[in-house]
Parts: C-alpha cells; sequence; structure tokens
C-alpha cells in the first residue's frame, strides 16, 4: 500500500464515518433520553435515501403511506390509552399532534411534489417526511414499556428492525437507488483530489454536531433533555416529562438520521435493507463513547468508517466480519471503562 | 400432582409423539421435524436467557457453525455424518467457549450486544468463505445412516429429532435440579449473590453458554443432514432473534418452554404464509416479516411471561414430601472459642479523593458477636465489602483463619468460610425456601454437570436436602420447605438468608444491617436467633446502626465515624463514650 492509496483510503473513510457519525449521535441521544438501543436509525437513513430517489424520479414515496398507516395506530393507541386513564379532555390534543400533523405534513409533500421542486425543496421534503416515523414508532412500540429493562427495550428495537425492513421492500421495493450528487465541485489538498461530496459530509457532519451542542448547551429543552438523560424520576419532579424529552430526542434523531441517509445515497447504492448495517456500524461508533458521550460517539463512528475503509481494501469480502469482530474487544474496554452498580434482571 | 403423575404424562408424550408419524401426513412431518430442531436451540436459549439471564441474539450462528462444519466434514470431504457431527460439536463449543472467556465478563446489555456482533461477523463469514461454497452454499450433503439404514424421508429422521429432544428434555430438567443447575438459577440474583455463595459465577455462566452452544451445534447437524443443502440464509441475524422469540413464546426459564414456543413460532409462521397472499395479494413475502416482528413486538409487550409459566400457573401445584433424614454433609473443623479469626490491619479504601474506611483495625474472635456501629456515612458498608471480597482494600491486611484474605475473590473468601447476609435481601423469589437453603450448600458439595444430568448424584443431593431442612428448622422456618421465598414477609426473609448463610457452615457469619426494616416484634426474634446461634460457638459480625438491637446482643463494639475507627469496647462502656455521643447527636453544647 503506498501512502497515496492510504490517503485517498483515509479520506473515503473519513467521509462514511461522518455519515455514521451523524447517526451515532442521534442513536446515543435516543439512547441517554429513553434507554432504548434504537437499532433502526440506519433503516430511517435508508429509507431517507429511498425517499430521496423516488422525488427525484417524480413518484411520490412510498414514506407518505408509511407516515399514514404509522399516524392512525398510533392514534388508535393513544385514544385507546387515554380512555382507560379516563383522560378524554386530552384527545383534541392528541389528535392534533399525532393524526392531524403527520397527515398535514404528507399532504404538504403530496402538494409541492405537484408544482416539480427544485433539488433543495426536495431535499427538505424527504426529511419531512421522515421525520414522523421515529417518534410515532416511539408512540406505538416503545411507550407501552417504556419502564422494561434496557434489554427488554433492545430486543424489541432489534424486532422493530426487522418489520421495518419488511415495509421497507413493501414501500419501496427491492431496487437499489443512487440519487445524483449535491455537487460537482472537487478539490486538491496535498496532493490527492477530494470530491465536493466527500467535503459536504464531512462538513454537514460538523454542523449539526455543533448545532446538537448549541441546543443542549444554551436552550431550555435541550437543558431538559439532558436531565431527563441523568436522572427520569428527578426531571419528572421538576416537571420535564419523560415522554414528551422522548418525543423531541426522537425527532431530532431522526433528522440526523435522515440528513445521513441524503449525503450517503450519491456516494453508495443504498437497497431498502442497507440500513442495518449502517445503523450497526454507527452503533459500533456509539459503544466507543460508551453510549453516553457524543464526541466520543462521533470519533468512534469516524473510527468505524477508517477501519471498514482500508478493510475493504484488504478483503472487500470479509470487511463486515472485520468491523463487527472489532467490536467485541471494544465492548470489553467500555465494560471494563465504565462504573456499574450491579442491575438485578428482571424475574 | 406427585412426581408419578408427572411421569404419566412424559410417558403421554412420549407414545404420542412415537405414533405421530404413521399419523400425520408427509408435510406435517416434515413440519415436525423443523419444530424438533427448532427446539433444541431453543431449550438452549431457556438454558441461557431464561435461567441464565444472558440474553443471545447468535444463537443462529452457532447453529451454522455446526451444519457448516459436518457438511464439509460429510459433502466436502466424503466422511460419514458422524464424524461431522463429533467436528461440529466439538468446534462450535470451542468457539463458544472462546467467545464466552472473552465476553461473558461483560454486563447487562453490553454482553447482549457482544452477542449481535460475533452472531454477524459468524453470519457474515459463511457466505464469504471460498471453501463453504459462498453464497451458493453446499449441496448434496449425505443422509445420517444408522446402521445400514440411511435417514432419507422426513418419517425416517424424525425418530432421530425427537429422540434426541426428548433426551435432551429429560438431561435438562435433571440439570436444573442439581447443584449446578441451582447455581445456574442463581445467576439472575446477580454476581455478589453467586459469589457469596463460594460459587465461581464466570465459570457457571461459561458451562452455561457452552450447553446452549452445544444444543445449537446438535440442532445445526441434524439440519444440515435432514434438508441435505446448507446456505447461509438459515443462520443470519434474522434467524437469531427468531430463536430467541421462540424461547421467549414458550416461557423463558422453561425447557418445555423451549419446544412449544419452537411449535407455536413455526406453525404460526407457516400459517401466515398460508393465509397473508389471501389478504394481500402479492405482497406476501414482506408482510411475512412484518406480521411476524409485530406478533413478536406485541407479545413483548403484554405477555413477557410466555405459555408454559402462564398454563402451569393452573395446574394443580406439584405435592412434594419432606426430605428424609441422610448422612450428613461434611463439616469444616471450626476455630476454638476464644482464638483470633478475623484480623483486620491498618485497612484503608478509597473512592477517588473520597478515603471511605481509614487505616481501620479490629480484631474479631471465635464465639464473640462484634458489632460495627456507626452513624451514616461513617463507612461501614465499604468495610464490609472490603471483608467479603465485594471491594477491595488500597492499603492495609485483611487475615482470616491465619491465611491472608486481602486479595482473594468473593468466591474464594466465601469458600474459606465466612458467609454473609445482604442488606437488600437477596434471595431467589421464584425458589422454594429449600432450594434457596440448598444454594448455600455449594460450596460443601461436589457433584458436577454429568452427575447432575445422569442424577448420579442422589446421595449428595439428599443430603444437601437434609442439611438445608435442618438449617430451615434451627431458624424456625422449618414448616412450609416447599414455599416460594418471595412470598414471605420481609423479616423472615432476612431469617431465610441466614439460613442459607448457616447450611455454608461458615467459621464466619456476617451480617449486613439484618434489622433495617424490620418490625420491633421482628427484632427480637432476629436477636433471640444470634444469641441462640452464638450459643452454638458461631462467631458473628454485624454492621448495624440500630443501637438498641446492638447494644442488648453484641459482646464488643467496634465504632466508625467518617471512615475511622473512634473506638472500641464493650456495650456499656461505647454507651458512656463521650466520643461516641457526639458522633451520633452532636456535641453537648
Amino acid at each position: 500500500m503506498t501512502s497515496d492509496i492510504a490517503a485517498i483510503l483515509a479520506i473515503d473513510g473519513i467521509a462514511t464515518g461522518a455519515v455514521y457519525a451523524l447517526v451515532a449521535i442521534g442513536t446515543v441521544l435516543i439512547f441517554t433520553v429513553t434507554r432504548v438501543i434504537f437499532i433502526p436509525f440506519g433503516d430511517i437513513a435508508a429509507f431517507t435515501a429511498l425517499t430521496l430517489a423516488a422525488l427525484d424520479a417524480k413518484r411520490f414515496p412510498g414514506t407518505g403511506a408509511l407516515v399514514v398507516i404509522l399516524a392512525c395506530l398510533a392514534t388508535l393507541i393513544e385514544i385507546i390509552s387515554l380512555m382507560r386513564s379516563g383522560e378524554l379532555r386530552l384527545l383534541p390534543r392528541a389528535l392534533s399532534f399525532y393524526l392531524l400533523l403527520p397527515l398535514a405534513v404528507v399532504g404538504a409533500a403530496w402538494l409541492v411534489m405537484r408544482l416539480d421542486p427544485p433539488l433543495a425543496v426536495r431535499l427538505v421534503l424527504a426529511l419531512m417526511l421522515i421525520t414522523p416515523i421515529s417518534p410515532l414508532l416511539d408512540r406505538i412500540v416503545f411507550r407501552p414499556i417504556a419502564d422494561g429493562t434496557v434489554l427488554l427495550l433492545l430486543t424489541v428495537s432489534v424486532a422493530l428492525h426487522f418489520a421495518l425492513v419488511g415495509l421497507g421492500l413493501l414501500f419501496f421495493g427491492p431496487e437499489g437507488v443512487r440519487t445524483e450528487p449535491l455537487t460537482s465541485l472537487s478539490t486538491e489538498f496535498a496532493g490527492v483530489l477530494i470530491s465536493g461530496q466527500t467535503m459536504l459530509i464531512v462538513i454537514a457532519a460538523l454542523v449539526f454536531s455543533g448545532l446538537l451542542y448549541l441546543f443542549f448547551d444554551f436552550t431550555l429543552v435541550g437543558k431538559s433533555l439532558r436531565a431527563t438523560a441523568v436522572n427520569r424520576t428527578g426531571s419528572r419532579l421538576m416537571g420535564i416529562r419523560p415522554a414528551r424529552a422522548g418525543t423531541i430526542a426522537y425527532l431530532l434523531g431522526s433528522l440526523m438520521a435522515g440528513v445521513s441517509g441524503i449525503l450517503i445515497a450519491p456516494v453508495n447504492t443504498v437497497f431498502y435493507d442497507s440500513g442495518f448495517l449502517i445503523g450497526l456500524k454507527a452503533f459500533v461508533g456509539a459503544i466507543v463513547g460508551g453510549m453516553t458521550s457524543y464526541p466520543g460517539a462521533a470519533i468512534g463512528a469516524v473510527g468505524v468508517g477508517i477501519l471498514e475503509s482500508f478493510a475493504s481494501f484488504e478483503s472487500s469480502a470479509l470487511k463486515d466480519v472485520i468491523v463487527f469482530s472489532l467490536l467485541i474487544p471494544i465492548l470489553i474496554w467500555r465494560s471494563l471503562a465504565s462504573l456499574h452498580s450491579e442491575e438485578e434482571i428482571e424475574e | 400432582m406427585t412426581r408419578l403423575h408427572i411421569q404419566f404424562a412424559a410417558i403421554l408424550a412420549v407414545l404420542c409423539l412415537a405414533v405421530a408419524p404413521f399419523v400425520l401426513s408427509p408435510f406435517s412431518i416434515t413440519l415436525m421435524n423443523y419444530i424438533g430442531i427448532y427446539s433444541l436451540v431453543a431449550i438452549g436459549l431457556a438454558l441461557l436467557t431464561g435461567v441464565g439471564g444472558i440474553v443471545s441474539f447468535g444463537q443462529a450462528a452457532f447453529v451454522g457453525v455446526a451444519a457448516y462444519a459436518s457438511a464439509w466434514v460429510s459433502a466436502l470431504n466424503g466422511y460419514s455424518p458422524w464424524l461431522g457431527l463429533v467436528f461440529g460439536v466439538v468446534l462450535t463449543c470451542g468457539v463458544a467457549t472462546v467467545l464466552g472467556v472473552v465476553t461473558l465478563r461483560l454486563q447487562g446489555h453490553f454482553l447482549s450486544l457482544s452477542t449481535v456482533a460475533w452472531g454477524l461477523a459468524i453470519g457474515f463469514l459463511f457466505g464469504n468463505v471460498e471453501g463453504l461454497g459462498r453464497f451458493n452454499g453446499i449441496s448434496s450433503i449425505p443422509p445420517i445412516s444408522v446402521g445400514s439404514i440411511a435417514l432419507v424421508t422426513s418419517a425416517q429422521i424424525y425418530f432421530l429429532i425427537w429422540g434426541i429432544v426428548a433426551a435432551v428434555l429429560f438431561l435438562g430438567y435433571n440439570l436444573l435440579d442439581s447443584r449446578l443447575g441451582r447455581a445456574m438459577r442463581a445467576l439472575r440474583g446477580g454476581n455478589t449473590l453467586v459469589e457469596s455463595l463460594g460459587i465461581n459465577a464466570f465459570r457457571i455462566k461459561l458451562a452455561t453458554f457452552v450447553i446452549a452452544a452445544f444444543l445449537a451445534s446438535l440442532s445445526g447437524w441434524l439440519y444440515a443432514h435432514m434438508s441435505r443443502f446448507i446456505s447461509p440464509g438459515p443462520f443470519d441475524a434474522g434467524m437469531g432473534i427468531e430463536y430467541l422469540m421462540m424461547s421467549m413464546v414458550g416461557g423463558a426459564g422453561s425447557l418445555l418452554g423451549g419446544v412449544v414456543g419452537a411449535a407455536v413460532v413455526t406453525l404460526l409462521k407457516n400459517s401466515v404464509q398460508d393465509y397473508l397472499p389471501l389478504i394481500a395479494k402479492g405482497a406476501s413475502g414482506q408482510l411475512e416479516i412484518v406480521a411476524f416482528s409485530a406478533l413478536f413486538i406485541l407479545f413483548l409487550q403484554w405477555a413477557r411471561q410466555g405459555i408454559v409459566p402462564f398454563v402451569v400457573r393452573y395446574l394443580p401445584k406439584a405435592r412434594r414430601e419432606r426430605p428424609q433424614p441422610a448422612p450428613p454433609l461434611p463439616r469444616r473443623a471450626q476455630p476454638t472459642p476464644g482464638e483470633l479469626l478475623l484480623k483486620v490491619d491498618g485497612a484503608e479504601r478509597r473512592f477517588g479523593g473520597l478515603v471511605a474506611v481509614n487505616n481501620v483495625s479490629f480484631e474479631v474472635r471465635a464465639g464473640e458477636i462484634l458489632a460495627v456501629i456507626g452513624p451514616n456515612g461513617a463507612g461501614k458498608s465499604t468495610m464490609f465489602n472490603c471483608l467479603t471480597g465485594a471491594l477491595r482494600v488500597n492499603k492495609g491486611e485483611i487475615v482470616f483463619a491465619g491465611r491472608p484474605i486481602t486479595h482473594d475473590a468473593q468466591s474464594r473468601i466465601a469458600k474459606a468460610g465466612v458467609a454473609r447476609t445482604f442488606q437488600h435481601v437477596k434471595l431467589r423469589p421464584r425458589m422454594s425456601l429449600l432450594e434457596n437453603v440448598m444454594l448455600g450448600t455449594y460450596a460443601r458439595t461436589r457433584s458436577g454437570l454429568f452427575a447432575g444430568a445422569f442424577r448420579l448424584n442422589q446421595r449428595e443431593e439428599a443430603s444437601a436436602r437434609h442439611e438445608a431442612l435442618m438449617q430451615l428448622e434451627r431458624v424456625g422456618l422449618g414448616d412450609k420447605p416447599f414455599e416460594l421465598a418471595g412470598n414471605l414477609p420481609l423479616g423472615n426473609q432476612r431469617i431465610l438468608e441466614i439460613a442459607r448463610a448457616l447450611a455454608a457452615d461458615p467459621a464466619l457469619l456476617v451480617l449486613d444491617e439484618p434489622a433495617a426494616g424490620l418490625r420491633r416484634q421482628e427484632k427480637l426474634r432476629l436477636a433471640e436467633l444470634l444469641r441462640s446461634l452464638r450459643a452454638d460457638h458461631l462467631t458473628i459480625l454485624i454492621v448495624e446502626h440500630d443501637m438498641e438491637f446492638v447494644m442488648s446482643l453484641v459482646d464488643r463494639i467496634v465504632v466508625l465515624d467518617f471512615g475511622s475507627k473512634l473506638c472500641e469496647g464493650a456495650p456499656a462502656a461505647i454507651r458512656s463514650d463521650e466520643r461516641v455521643q457526639e458522633a451520633y447527636l452532636g456535641g453537648v453544647a
């Protein structure tokens, strides 16, 4: 391997890693606020790419139908739970949030699509269509077992991923997509050609991590999310509703996943089931950060990207084997590094 | 329901299974074969996840390792499938041992995540190794032959599969009812509990993990030689979660649940394949996994217990006989009263900048009751944890019965003769009083995996059972030995913990705040019990802050304050000591 090749591989790895970093940050965000290890984030990223591709092809994406179905389900569950707790007076709010809002988003996207919008608008449309999915899934799947153990939530999360893969095939079909590059610029740095897309990915990752930092440190909502992450009961006593904090975390997280999906779509061909690997690799990164640190997760994710890039140069068939085998030493390191209070397993 | 009823039901079930292939259609027999093959994995998971509390997403990889190993031996190299079985089992158990040694020290969800990781890594390997046919798989795998009969049709291999399932269930239930099985069932109570009983928790976890992998390897071998063709598909991560689902649906923790779960999931999947096309034409393939995952999620949300435990609740309770007298278990040489038993010399423990225990020294003499007291935050619990090995001291030395134990693991200290109870009671609520106390005899008994599975341990078991009953009677809980520990009130739970500690035949009994949360009557009973134990020459160390309880009971008191030893002496002297009064009540102005 010459230094030229190494430089190209490294840059490639950083770009891939930056995409993973966005998903990894979302994963950490969800985990700290809700204790759910949200494996399906990768699927959200892949669905965004597929949505954008459909929009580019002037077809209305299957995401719309998916959101409508999930919204109906979530509304149904919310109505039942409100009836059970005798709080039907909250019904209008629930209806507007779980039914009208998602439907309005889908309707708006459908109308705008008629106008044959430019790329920038299509990007916004794709993100708009994708963001309601995770909060709705949260309401349908995780809210009823919000007090369960981390392991129970993880098991449910893995099952949910498989459901989403099936839904992906149903709504998007088996074809892979690759969208047009967002920019055709390129630049040369230290003798190595860097494509504009790569630059864009890295910049986007930096900007979004920065925005998240500002959000957590300088807004009240951000602080309430951090408080929930530290102590659910304590923050509840301070008037923060964990369920609401969870919804916000899911919204933010899926936005990050969506952005990463848009960024990766011009570089890699994305299929309905590509999300699993994206999600898991991001997750490896998140574990490097101990599932609690955002910079740690981002650095870990970039590390995974670089490793994958070099591994695929050595042996493209075994690159995934290498990446996932690496997770085990990382887990051991993390498990030793973090002090545990012994958690008893549910009877 | 007596033992006879259970045996009758088992024989009936075996008969039904034996007759089935002569009655059922070939398609149904094939379905039954799949159920049997999946059952093996699910039984392993019931043991690993349900009993041991280790959630594994990677069992499908173990099935794959054995299937590929046997296919490689038989289809690619032309040897007998039986050699394939040996190779498959050895390879799978070897891989499991290595993975277990590396990962089983991980905690909680980290451990489960590591199973996702190696499950995926091994799964990818099958499709990417040149010699294993890549994604095309390996075809023309020979059938298994028994003598001169080749098991080609599904009715033929049926008997082999279900014979193995029946044997595994029989041996598995034997194992769970043995010394090792009780240790496995204690794993869910947490490492501290298991280690305090003199059990090496890591080794028990490893044994459970390898047994589950062994069952998966049997399943993989049968699968390869039944379907005669393998490809990476049936061993991927999706199948891993399906196995987990089977064991959870059947009822995690119940071996029979593994079989029931495998049957329910397989039949359900089959009917989903049959009926979905009627509902949604053309989309059935995609909807199958969606319907399936959705059902699993609903199940986890609403019926986590599983089918078998649900049904068992409505069956009549098993009636069991009181254990008969049996030869006693060997006892350890007890120290002579008055001899130095435990010596703590200059112990220091820091947490970062905080010195929780600072240069504390004291001695415990055989036959006395010594109390370590002090206000909140005095370092009592830290001192206690250092004594029992749950924490290590940074400086100083602890000598027990003439042997330094400063750097020993918890289980070794327990084996040396230190038995403890817990401030927050740690019992196994779903095990009977008798079984909880039998846990205490672990370090005094020997029988292992094979003795347990094949019931070669009956003499030792009888002795252990009798010992447990005697200890229950000694503490006054002997009237209902088969009651579940979780049904006792708190006071009796503490007393049950003492019985469990006594069953270990300890030289020193260490009690962590035994009076905390007890009502007055319960405290009096507890004090009475401890006095009777002292009369039997047992040495007791109590960490406590209930002054009234301590003053009337103990021989000597060590007072800690802010991590340091304040003073030491007889109760009356401590009561009148000004420094103690100041520490507890504040200075006299």
